[in-house]
């Protein structure tokens, strides 16, 4: 018999106090998972409301815990070095929290059409006796609550990945859940089942290109850490032919997700069939997790290169913002809508990122900071707009035609003030957030060199404006459309509205309770 | 043996996938094309982490091959529920939401 050598293995070291919010969320979405196989007979019809008890304490004892360790300061690499906390981490993980709230809070509404949005029991054929079965006798399912905690789980991991492989895995935790909640929706099954069918094959698709893009990186450097791959740029071991080629990959994977033209032709598919308050969920959550990594990505490993993707993505942020102005022009259906002009915006981040300005001068937001803030006026807006979205409906289901919101303002004033709001938001007129993020972004790209790539974008922007003054002369202006009406919402559907409208009033009047907290903490750590 | 070879053979794999999926109409067959790309970075992954000598690659081979089956389960429940609605899985076919 040989003697079997000592094997040495040291056991990983984990933070469990910085990491406690991706742990907490996990867990709620665990035990999320357990409500539908436990809570069987009497107690079924509780399961919604023990489901939105799960997110809501799941991601509010996430929060407290972020914040607490902010109050620790920037910690570093965790985990084993898999897992960045610095500032950057710590204000998307707080948006990310708070944004994700907002949006599942709308996923529990049934008041409005006496039933929730989602399918009973998404398995069933739609029109099959077993969904009409599963609807009359109300035995619903409520995975979607948990799917939406993974998935959010999934991009905390996402925005704070320190290597590639992280990065990966990240990616497919909080795009897996994505794929299926698209294809739930209670109304008009089909249209969902297909959005859920393309977003999956095209996101799939991506990951692919995104997943080669790592192995040519590590291929270039032998490492998945970010800080290596960063000392390999300055100083490479062989030819920049698998630089390129690995940058190039890895950028079609990101940029996907965010929904930069080339790759964004899923997004007004996707936005339209999946149910409404995913859309929200999507629009915000998804567009910042995808942003965050994004800027990780290229800031700290690939930022000794940026004189080779600045260019690139100067003429994509370009593309981007007036394709989806264009397509926004005319467009009919509000969902429709609302899906082209996140490509716009996702093109005007990306004058930032394109700029790419790290310096901090007196006061002036850098691009990380700059784009924050971006989001975080979008993010609200974004929440309240898709809420307003579910409650203009018709006799049979949500109207999303322009057509009926014609004469909302003269049905119920608020919501058509409070949506006015929002679009005023989207626009950038003051006193909204929208304005002061995107005059961030766009001195954040000129601080970076990129005058002309303002210029264009200032330009769009004042064509896109004429996007949404569109929608609000509709609703104020025209006679009121006989068949729509606005439903009456519970509070899962009034707290996202008014927290999104006084949050777009405050941050547009002192944007610096958050540009300042922005600043402070708009630096990525290596 | 030249791990060249095996990053070339990676290439041709992951090109073979990737003009699957775009060629392909049957969405299953566009999904096992996907899953032909997953499986050529991992063949690249393994030959970097040769090359390289350390063992990271390997890894992360063991980290896509999880991932790719998580994919699998969720691929296959998404496009079997299309197949049982309309009876067909040519992505051709699904083109309600065009305006």
């Amino acid at each position: 018999m040989t003697m079997m050598l000592p094997l040495e293995i040291t056991a990983p070291t984990i933070e469990f106090r910085q990491l406690a919010p991706i742990l907490i969320l996990f867990g709620a979405a665990c035990a999320g998972v357990l409500v539908d196989a436990l809570m069987l007979g009497r107690s079924r019809r509780w399961r919604g409301e023990v489901q939105i008890g799960l997110v809501v304490g799941g991601v509010l004892a996430a929060l407290a815990y972020t914040v607490a360790n902010l109050r620790l300061g920037p910690v570093g690499a965790v985990a084993m070095g898999s897992i960045m906390l610095d500032g950057p981490t710590a204000v998307m993980w707080v948006l990310l929290l708070v944004f994700g709230l907002l949006a599942v809070m709308v996923f529990k509404e049934e008041r409005l059409a006496g039933v929730p949005v989602f399918a009973s029991s998404a398995a069933t054929v739609p029109g099959s006796r077993e969904e009409a079965e599963a609807d009359r006798f109300r035995l619903e399912q409520t995975e979607v609550f948990p799917l939406a905690l993974f998935s959010l789980t999934g991009m905390l991991v996402f925005v704070s990945a320190n290597d590639l492989l992280t990065l990966f895995v990240g990616l497919e935790v909080f795009s897996l859940p994505l794929y299926l909640m698209c294809g739930m929706a209670r109304k008009r099954r089909l249209l969902s089942q297909e959005a859920a069918l393309k977003y999956f094959l095209l996101g799939a698709f991506s990951s692919g290109f995104f997943l080669f893009g790592i192995a040519m990186l590590y291929g270039f450097s032998g490492s998945f850490d970010l800080g290596t791959i960063a000392a390999a740029v300055t100083a490479p071991a062989y030819g920049r032919g698998l630089l390129y080629a690995g940058l190039a990959l890895v950028a079609v994977g990101l940029l996907f997700k965010i929904g930069i033209v080339p790759f964004a032709n899923w997004i007004p598919d996707v936005y339209m069939g999946a149910p409404t308050p995913l859309t929200g969920f999507m629009a915000i959550c998804t567009k910042m997790a995808a942003v965050g990594a994004t800027l990780r990505v290229f800031y700290v490993a690939l930022g000794a290169e940026r004189w080779t993707w600045q260019p690139v993505f100067a003429v994509l942020a370009i593309i981007t913002m007036i394709a989806g102005t264009v397509a926004a022009l005319t467009q009919r259906d509000v969902k429709r809508l609302l899906a082209y002009s996140s490509i716009a915006h996702a093109g005007f981040i990306f004058t930032a990122v394109t700029g790419a300005s790290q310096d901090v001068g007196a006061g002036q937001p850098t691009s990380v900071s700059a784009i924050l803030f971006y989001l975080a006026a979008y993010g609200f807006a974004t929440v309240g707009a898709f809420a307003i979205v579910t409650l203009v409906r018709n006799p049979a289901s949500e109207e999303n035609d322009l057509d009926g919101w014609a004469g909302l303002a003269a049905k119920r004033p608020w919501v058509a003030g409070l949506m006015s709001l929002f679009l005023l938001s989207f626009a950038g007129i003051p006193p909204t957030a929208g304005l002061m993020g995107k005059w961030a972004v766009f001195a954040a790209a000129w601080r970076g060199g990129y005058w002309w790539l303002v210029v264009i974008a200032v330009l769009t922007s004042l064509v896109a404006a004429y996007i949404y003054l569109k929608v609000i002369v509709i609703m104020f202006a025209r006679p009121p459309a006989p068949n729509t009406y606005v439903g009456e919402a519970s509070l899962w559907t009034w707290i996202p509205i008014v927290v999104g409208a006084v949050a777009t009033l405050v941050l547009g009047i002192a944007p610096d309770l958050l540009l300042g907290p922005a600043s402070l903490l708009g630096t990525f750590l290596r | 043996m030249n791990p060249e070879n095996f990053l070339i053979l990676a290439a041709i794999l992951f090109s073979i996938g990737s003009v699957g999926v775009l060629t392909r109409r049957n969405a299953l067959i566009a999904f096992m094309c996907v899953e032909l790309m997953l499986n050529s970075a991992n063949l690249a992954f393994a030959a970097f982490a040769q090359m390289h000598g350390n063992l990271d690659g390997q890894v992360a081979a063991f980290f896509v091959m999880v991932v790719a089956a998580a994919e699998v389960v969720v691929g296959l429940a998404i496009i079997v529920m299309v197949y049982k609605t309309r009876r067909t899985t040519s992505v051709d076919d699904a083109n309600l939401l065009k305006l």
